[in-house]
């Protein structure tokens, strides 16, 4: 299926003739194997050209992203090739649709211990351009213990940052400084001021803030640190603010990483664009450096969102879980940006938790026991606001970012004001959760209660009080949970 | 000023009742509650003094709310904070952690800065709350 075999007279050849033979035929299918533990498993959502058997097209992305190329060659013979072989091992219809869903187990010795790119030059190499497949997604990976215990991890964790910042039982609070382009450092300091002083916990620079004309990146990091220190000194709490060391090369963002520890930055952070070694890299830095490492997932949607091709958000979370971040912004559900709240469960328990059951109504195709590596604090960022704090802790939970810009910025009466708002809102939530209270259906009397004699929330309150951001979401799970969230 | 560490500093300071409520939540949750005071709320000061042991098989909230009673006769001036604390396996660390007393005059915090070469300031937050005071120890 690599290619038509023109003289193809519909005999079996042997395995070793030359030419082309089926993938599936070769032994990239196989019903009857049985995962090994130290299998990596993939399930990808595939959908075949017209007149291509499924089974043999699931067979093709096994071959395809191990061992095999379009036809025969001898050499796999001076090999024990059955090892190297991925092989599909089962293929599921997608009821009422052209997809199915291609199970693939690949032996843990077709990867270099440790490396991303290794990773994910086999499993999503050539694949994904093959003519034979109209489409395919990489839905889901099972990584085993002996695999992620090659890699470093986050460099501090959930608990540790926690501990670290010492805060505690509640999600913390960002804003990402607005208009995300063309304040100058000394103005772009004040915002990051105001909203901490004001009772945010971090501040953020957004992904494409990195070393423009308008500010470069010393500039900004020296007023900025003014800021957080001025603001812990305002306050009593430890702050922090993002400072994206994003740059052109490793030595560019390494000298402006190193800059930001020698500030006392208790943070920094990083886009996805800047390539999956570049991320490992930075992430020895960070733990070598007790530097938290925040990770902005720029890009990601060119490839997340479409149900039918590309790779879905989930998998890359457990790629950044191993190369190591300490932050990753991951979804809302109730703000601005894609995001279906079982998909978006489904990111966050793969993130946080250190063993999860597999679970199809949030996307997840395979048990995935972390072997202690640390968690990941998942980011909530995008169209949120104080008014629908009782939602964000319903769907997210205590471990996560709320990552607020307009919704702290925007506030009429000022950027401190914003920011109380959003903290008084979180206390109140948490405080009536913990008392016992329904707070989610009881959310907004709780918030109005709060904006009595709080002038800050009551404000937040009016102004964005019917916000919300309902769209059908392009990418839901195909199970549907029997109880609703 | 206000020292907004801990949980719920952007609340107005809870009653004995309200406080109860949040440790039913930690015992509900089995969590273990603890006490700690001090007088030296600087951002980075980790160790606060310990009210006793964690209360780790006091499972009565009342009870823990007559210790935080009995620290806040004990320390009228100091910070007084509550503690929960979860050992599962993969967080064993403090999961809540409110001020249930703070002193009636906060004085707050002087940032210090030292100038260096090309504009690089080196930062130091102090506690006016100390500045008067001599020695380590003076807590106990």
């Amino acid at each position: 299926m690599a290619g038509t075999n023109s003289n193809n007279s519909g005999k079996k050849k042997g395995r070793w003739a030359a030419g082309i033979t089926p993938y599936a035929e070769m032994g990239y299918y196989d019903a009857d194997y049985e995962p090994k533990d130290t299998d990596i498993l993939c399930a990808f959502r595939l959908v075949p050209q017209d007149g291509v058997d499924p089974i043999e097209a699931a067979a093709a992305v096994a071959g395809e992203s191990s061992t095999a190329t379009w036809t025969v060659v001898w050499t796999d013979r001076l090999t024990p090739y059955e090892n190297y072989q991925a092989k599909c091992y089962r293929v599921d219809p997608v009821p009422g649709t052209n997809q199915h869903i291609a199970y693939i187990a690949y032996d843990l010795d077709l990867f270099e211990e440790g490396s991303i790119a290794n990773l994910t030059s086999s499993i999503i190499g050539n694949v994904f351009g093959f003519k034979a497949l109209k489409s395919l997604r990489l839905e889901d990976m099972r990584i085993p213990p002996h695999y992620a215990k090659t890699f470093q991890g986050p460099p501090h964790g959930i608990v540790m940052e926690r501990e670290y910042l010492n805060k505690f039982g509640r999600p913390l609070l960002g804003a990402t400084v607005k208009p995300k382009l063309g304040l100058s450092a000394r103005n772009y300091g004040r915002v990051v001021y105001e909203a901490l002083r004001g009772g945010l916990d971090f501040t953020k620079d957004d992904e494409n803030i990195n070393s423009q004309p308008f500010m470069r990146w010393r500039d900004r990091y020296l007023f900025c640190m003014e800021a957080v220190n001025r603001a812990v000194a305002s306050t009593g709490e430890i702050k922090g603010h993002y400072l994206n060391v994003t740059a052109g090369t490793m030595e560019d963002m390494y000298e402006r990483a190193d800059f930001a520890a020698e500030l006392g930055s208790v943070i920094v952070m990083l886009d996805l664009t800047i390539g999956y070694t570049a991320i490992q890299s930075m992430a020895k830095w960070a733990r070598k450096n007790s530097v938290i490492l925040h990770l902005h997932r720029a890009g990601h949607g060119t490839y997340t969102r479409q149900k039918t091709h590309g790779v879905n958000f989930r998998v890359i979370a457990k790629w950044m879980r191993l190369a190591g971040v300490d932050h990753i912004h991951a979804g809302t559900v109730v703000g601005k940006l894609e995001g279906d709240p079982n998909a978006v469960r489904g990111y966050y328990n793969t993130l946080r938790e250190n063993k999860l059951a597999a679970d199809l109504t949030q996307g997840l195709y395979f048990d995935q026991d972390w072997a202690s590596l640390p968690g990941v604090m998942p980011v909530a960022s995008g169209g949120i606001h104080a008014g629908q704090m009782h939602q964000l802790l319903h769907y997210l939970g205590d471990d996560v970012i709320l990552q607020f810009g307009g919704g702290t910025i925007g506030h009429p009466d000022g950027v401190a004001q914003g920011a109380t708002a959003n903290r008084v809102a979180v206390e109140a939530i948490i405080q009536a959760r913990n008392s016992g209270r329904d707070y989610f259906n009881e959310g907004p009397d709780i918030l109005e209660k709060a904006a009595r004699w709080s002038p800050e929330l009551r404000k937040a309150l009016e102004i964005w009080k019917d916000v919300s951001f309902n769209f059908e979401s392009t990418d839901v799970p195909d199970a549907l949970a029997t109880v609703s969230v | 000023m206000r020292v907004t560490q801990g949980t719920f500093s952007y609340l107005p300071d809870f009653t004995d009742d309200e406080i109860e409520e949040q440790v039913r939540y930690c015992l509900d949750n089995g969590w273990a509650t603890s006490i700690e005071h001090t007088d030296d709320p600087h951002p980075r000061n980790v160790y606060w003094e310990m009210w006793g042991l964690p209360l780790f098989d006091q499972r009565d909230p009342h009870a823990v709310l007559l210790e935080v009673n009995e620290c806040r006769k004990a320390f009228p001036d100091h910070y007084i904070k509550l503690n929960g604390y979860d050992r599962t396996k993969g967080r064993q660390s403090t999961t809540l952690s409110f001020i249930v007393q703070r002193p009636k005059e906060e004085p707050g915090f002087y940032l210090e800065r030292a100038e260096g070469k090309n504009r690089q300031i080196s930062y130091t937050t102090r506690s006016y709350a100390v500045d008067n005071k001599t020695g380590h120890g003076r807590q106990s």
